[in-house]
């Protein structure tokens, strides 16, 4: 549905984003995720048509964004970071407005519109002026006027960025919900919203794609060691020389700050179990075992690892 | 043409919900008024005298005429405030993402810009007619001029409204813009009271630079091609320089 290929801009000397390839297909939710700078948005714009790449190409429903940029425009909506809104308008005038310049048909525009703002659950401020709405209805109506020509491909840039938490949760059950009709690309720095909402995950960083795939795919992929954590009840005992002689375990620290707590993470070699092991051993010596459990890595930790991976090479580029 | 009716209307209707339109609109019949205070007196008064030497005057003269010449300076100063915040507000709001991100053109976006002040600047004008509606009910003065000199000030302020454009669409300070585009006509403005003074060819071309000296021809009544395709020209040459504006920045955004 979307095609991206060897996307890159510059603006005089700085390159935003650099070399950037991806595909979504059809019904898809695709996550991009990167630090705030990392390109994010820029991407996002040209793929929109708001600006043109200074190479590459990129194609949305089939349709070239710099070539044919009314047929891709008309297959897109778009939420830009901050919502679009003329402070000056109700609720419906703004959608009413959004209606006619994307091309909808005058005999369905009263009923497009109704169902955006049904969508978006935003009827109650239809006739309330957009400049006096909260932040939390702002974001809804930017997603409704996206949504309103019921476009092939969504773009949503940080689109729960600046909402409470139960307005986050609304917002990702009512993203979730568009998928399948749409496809979908949303943008964000918040790593658990990639895990919840999204299928695929695009990582970008200084304006380089450094992974892509689904985030339980990265999840293992990134997880370079298998680690455990564990807690033992062995007063005066040397715990961690101990666990440290059991097979396959690679590295052993402590877990806290506190000796005394008996809490270690123990690292084992890639694919290898070392759950039984542990507890044999602990057992046999008459230790306590209160709480031994694989640490998975989550999406914060593989974020930190791939964007401070290769430093070297981004040195060079500075 | 329905995407730039949308625009228009778009454009139009958030002139008319903000206190702008209604602030300029005052603005513009207050000063307006004065000078028809004082023409209208000065005409009973030279009516007087003439009729005791047995003369008449023409109302078309002595008062339309002079009202409209000097509504073309009101003008100007008003102009810049219509057009200041048409592409610098939408800039700044980010609501420009919306418009650029929309399956419509540049230049339909400009046209529809274009035609929304025009529409405010239309009804600016239509408050004058009430003064000259009042001319028609106490004396009779000829409706043809009047029409001509109306012509000419909504090219004059066509030909006003497409630079005002092409300056509002170069930065997203709408202060910046106002007072650069009072400048630009400040100067288009005076650089006629220069023509004069110059030598011969340099006084044509400055006299025909000066946005102002245009009008005359129309407040007396008379429609000359020449400068209506001053005007007309002016204002494609602005709108022109407006697409390729807002073009540019698109690659440089």
């Amino acid at each position: 549905m979307i095609e991206v290929q060897h996307l890159t801009k510059r603006y005089g000397k700085v390159t935003a984003v650099d070399d950037v390839s991806f595909r979504v297909e059809r019904g898809e939710i695709l996550g991009f995720l990167g630090p705030n700078g990392a390109g994010k948005t820029t991407t996002m714009r040209i793929l929109t048509g708001y600006m043109p790449a200074s190479e590459g190409r990129a194609t949305v429903a089939g349709y070239d964004v710099f070539d044919q940029p009314i047929e891709a425009k008309r297959r897109t909506g778009y939420l830009p970071e901050t919502p679009p809104l003329y402070p000056e308008m109700t609720v419906r005038e703004y959608l009413d407005f959004v209606a006619r310049i994307k091309g909808v048909p005058a005999a369905e525009r009263k009923a497009r519109v109704d169902a955006a703002m049904e969508r978006t659950r935003i009827a109650d401020v239809a006739t309330r002026h957009c400049g006096k709405l909260s932040k939390g209805y702002r974001q809804r109506v930017g997603l409704a006027q996206a949504i309103l020509h019921n476009p092939e491909v969504l773009i949503l840039d940080e689109p729960t960025a600046g909402l409470d938490p139960k307005q986050i949760i609304e917002t990702r059950g009512l993203i979730r919900g568009l998928a399948g009709d749409h496809t979908i690309v949303l943008s964000t720095h918040i790593l658990p919203e990639v895990s919840q909402t999204c299928q695929r995950v695009v990582i970008i960083n200084k304006g380089r794609v450094v992974a892509v795939d689904t985030p339980d795919n990265l999840t293992a992929r990134l997880k370079g060691a298998e680690t455990m954590y564990i807690q033992v009840e062995a007063p005066g005992a040397d715990v961690a020389k101990t666990l440290a002689g059991v097979p396959g375990v690679t590295r052993i620290t402590q877990a806290d700050h506190r000796p005394e707590s008996g809490a270690f993470e123990v690292e084992s070699e890639r694919g290898r179990d070392v759950r039984r092991d542990l507890a044999r051993e602990v057992v046999m010596r008459g230790w306590g075992l209160l709480e031994l459990r694989p640490m998975r890595m989550s999406l914060e930790e593989i974020f930190l690892q791939v964007t401070t991976e290769e430093p070297a090479e981004e040195v060079t580029r500075a | 043409m329905r995407n730039i009716l949308a625009i228009a209307g778009k454009e139009l209707r958030s002139y008319f919900s903000s206190p702008l339109a209604y602030f300029i609109i005052a603005f513009f019949a207050w000063p307006f008024g004065a000078f028809f205070y004082l023409y209208v007196t000065e005409f009973v008064r030279q009516g007087l005298q003439m009729a005791q030497y047995g003369g008449s005057m023409n109302v078309n003269q002595q008062v339309i005429r002079g009202i409209l010449q000097n509504a073309s300076v009101i003008i100007l100063f008003v102009m810049p405030m219509i057009t200041m915040r048409t592409y610098s507000e939408e800039k700044r709001t980010g609501t420009i993402e919306l418009l650029l991100t929309s399956p419509v053109t540049d230049l339909e976006i400009i046209i529809g810009k274009f035609l929304g002040a025009l529409g405010l600047y239309a009804a600016m004008l239509l408050v004058t007619a009430l003064y000259v509606g009042i001319l028609f009910v106490i004396g009779n003065p000829e409706w043809r001029p009047v029409i001509a000199g109306y012509i000419g000030l909504l090219l004059m302020g066509g030909a006003f409204i497409s630079i005002g454009l092409l300056i509002s669409s170069t930065t997203n300070n709408q202060i910046v813009a106002g007072v650069v585009t009072f400048a630009l006509f400040l100067m288009l403005w005076i650089v006629g009271w220069f023509a004069d003074s110059a030598g011969p060819t340099t006084g044509a071309v400055l006299r025909y630079l000066s946005l102002t000296t245009h009008l005359e021809d129309f407040s007396k009544g008379i429609i000359d091609t020449t400068h209506v395709i001053y005007y007309l020209s002016l204002i494609t040459f602005g709108l022109f320089l407006t697409s390729k504006a807002v073009d540019s920045q698109r690659w440089r955004a």
